[in-house]
């Protein structure tokens, strides 16, 4: 039925002075009425007086068929014609009246481009700077919910440390160190490939233990884990916003932020660091392999080489900075899941911006971290 | 159709046809040998305690999950079977209302209409437009719920929406996954008035989960009731007399009753109203 006849949906207009019949035939459903469409509107309509719609020729109708022929009885009448409407039949008459509709509403305006612009620019703007107070208004609470845990240890939700400890920490073990090792890897290929021309091949081991140890592990490990776990943070969080779970929470009289946030912020700040570890020793491995097959640089000697070109100092310089970016992603994390709304796209959205502020956040920090230790001198 | 062939109007012929169907998830079987049928222009109920798979019943006869023995045909055209062009024809013909209107979220109500006619046809965007505003109206929502999107709706009106939404190619059959939960009483009693009165005017067959005992009564034909793995079909007064137990207790207990007071009521109210009496109260 439907669909079986296209297009044959026609109609046969006869024009007679300032009278006008319009007879249907053929099949009005939604599938065959493109063109009928067309020739309706381009219909003439001025000068018109009369007009009389015939439907007995029509062999089946639904909303769409019967919307237009009443569209098109609404067009002549508001041109100043009387219009007859016959050969329907009860069953149709039904349908008829049904699909009468009020006009929507035309979509906001868009103004032109240059004023729209302007407006979506100012408006992020306000965004990220209301965002950013939030989240400093976050950071407040959080700190304020860490204070009254220290105070009373017993609040603290040592089950559900743990279990976000392992799921942030030993379960992102492969990953973290597949990365490391091969950065090392590439590090030592690159290194040794422009040093080679001054003849230093030997500073490959300089150039991969500082960068490894100084910026790199840290910041590969800071950059997984808020792909990783921060984004499992928000749409954790988000999921049980939508599911309005943290409203049942507090109605419980339990604070989301404790059972919720704290152990997801604490379990990051003790497993980052020792992710970190785990990070550049992978790192110098990758190193001390390449420079092995490609340098003919010994482990032995890249071990030697390595405790004259690093301090410890070197190695705190990055270790220092894994508890700071740890609580930075953890907290947008969570602060971003708190964000949802109701509604399940609001989850997707929230979770792409908490990976992308966080790793923002992160290098900033990292960038002010520079200045601060060359600033001391470090 | 919009309307039954004349020639169709004689013979109640089914338009849904479910053969010895066996639905199962892992080791669970949900359906046994379940033949299910549904004739041209009623309107089915279909009942069942927790668990007795009526939503599956559903998916199995719309095809989004596939028996593991049986076969479903609608129009007499095999859906378990059918090639990719076949099970097209069959979607355009059959419009679905899922629980929470499943309405995309990312669009407004109208371009959530338009969705379907985009696929489907080439009807032109003003058109489209047009056909969106119908129905819109036809669902008995106001016409500026057309720029809304779904988040800015209430669960009765998204309800509304996904009705529109199914309605957009004028299906011949429109299938209804629990239309009435979650609203209230007002809300319930209206949405049933408006399927009812689509159903009529349109000439829909109409297929709904229900645990709604007013909806029963108020606009169904006939009932399945989903028992041991297997459908029981009859109108309410056939069902009643049925000995199985659960039945008993569905129609016949409490709610069953007060359903039944209601709808006598609501006929002879009805009725009154016919006479010129207004006021049309419910129990």
């Amino acid at each position: 039925m439907a669909g079986t006849q296209e297009n044959s949906a026609s109609y046969i207009e006869e024009r007679e002075g300032d009278r006008l019949l319009l007879r249907f035939e053929g099949a009005w459903t939604t599938y065959g009425l493109a063109l009928a469409d067309k020739a309706l509107r381009a219909l003439r309509l001025e000068s018109v007086r009369e007009a009389a719609l015939d439907v007995s020729g029509v062999s089946q109708i639904d909303t769409t068929g019967a919307w237009l022929i009443v569209r098109t009885r609404m067009a002549l009448e508001a041109a100043g014609a009387s219009v007859t409407l016959s050969g329907s039949t009860p069953a149709r008459d039904a349908v008829f009246a049904k699909v009468r509709h009020e006009p929507a509403p035309p979509e906001a305006e868009r103004g032109n481009l240059l004023t729209a612009q302007v407006e979506r620019l100012g408006a992020g703007t306000l965004s990220a700077l209301g965002d950013a107070r939030d989240l400093l208004g976050f950071l407040g609470h959080t700190v304020i919910v860490f204070a009254r845990v220290a105070a009373q240890p017993g609040r603290l939700r040592v089950t559900a440390t743990i279990y976000h400890m392992q799921k942030s920490g030993f379960d992102a073990l492969p990953i973290v160190g597949l990365i490391s090792f091969l950065i090392g890897v590439v590090m030592a290929y690159q290194g040794a490939d422009q040093l080679r021309r001054f003849g230093a091949e030997i500073f490959t081991v300089n150039l991969v233990g500082i960068a490894v140890l100084r910026e790199l592990g840290i910041l590969l490990t800071s950059i997984i884990v808020a792909g990783r776990s921060g984004s499992a943070f928000t749409a954790q969080i988000g999921t049980m916003k939508v599911n309005e779970e943290v409203d049942a929470l507090r109605t419980i009289g339990l604070d989301p932020m404790e059972v919720l946030v704290l152990p997801r912020i604490l379990a990051l700040v003790l497993v980052l660091p020792l992710l970190t570890f785990y990070a550049d020793i992978m790192g110098l491995l990758g190193g001390a392999m390449m420079a092995a097959l490609a340098l003919d640089i010994s482990v032995v000697q890249f071990v030697e080489r390595l405790r004259e070109a690093i301090t410890p100092t070197t190695f705190w310089v990055g270790m220092v900075k894994a508890p700071v970016f740890a609580f930075i992603i953890a907290m947008v994390g969570c602060f971003e899941g708190l964000q949802v709304t109701s509604s399940a796209e609001s989850v997707g959205m929230r979770t792409t911006r908490s990976v992308v502020e966080a790793i923002f956040l992160v290098i900033v920090l990292d960038a002010l971290f520079s200045i601060f230790f060359s600033y001391v001198g470090i | 159709m919009a309307e039954k062939q004349p020639a169709m109007q004689q013979a109640p012929e089914n338009v849904i046809e479910v053969r010895g169907l066996r639905t199962q998830f892992g080791s669970q079987v949900v359906h046994q040998d379940l033949d299910f049928s549904v004739r041209r222009g009623e309107v089915m109920g279909l009942v069942g305690g927790s668990g007795t798979g009526k939503s599956v019943l559903l998916r199995s006869i719309i095809g989004l999950i596939r028996p593991a023995a049986g076969e479903v045909r609608i129009f007499d055209r095999s859906v378990t079977r059918a090639s990719g062009a076949e099970l097209r024809e069959i979607q355009r013909r059959t419009g679905v209302l899922f629980q929470d209107g499943a309405l995309f979220s990312s669009l407004s109500v109208a371009q959530n209409i338009e969705v379907p006619l985009k696929q489907h046809t080439r009807l032109s965007a003003a058109l489209r437009r047009e056909i969106a505003a119908v129905k819109i109206t036809l669902s008995g929502l106001q016409a500026d719920a057309a720029n809304k999107l779904p988040a800015q709706l209430s669960g009765g009106m998204r309800k509304r929406a996904g009705l529109a939404r199914a309605l957009a190619l004028d299906p011949d059959i429109l299938f209804l996954d629990e239309p009435t939960a979650g609203l209230d009483p007002i809300g319930a009693a209206r949405f049933d008035e408006l399927i009812a009165d689509l159903q009529r005017a349109l000439g829909l067959t109409v297929v709904m989960v229900t645990h709604d005992l007013d909806s029963l009564h108020a606009i169904c034909d006939r009932v399945s009731v989903l028992i041991d793995k297997r459908v029981t079909v009859g109108t309410i007064e056939e069902l009643m007399r049925q000995p199985a137990s659960w039945i008993q207790e569905y129609f016949n207990g409490p709610r069953g009753r007060s359903a039944a007071g209601a709808r006598d009521l609501r006929e002879t109210a009805g009725k009154r109203r016919d006479a010129g009496d207004t006021r049309l109260e419910e129990s």
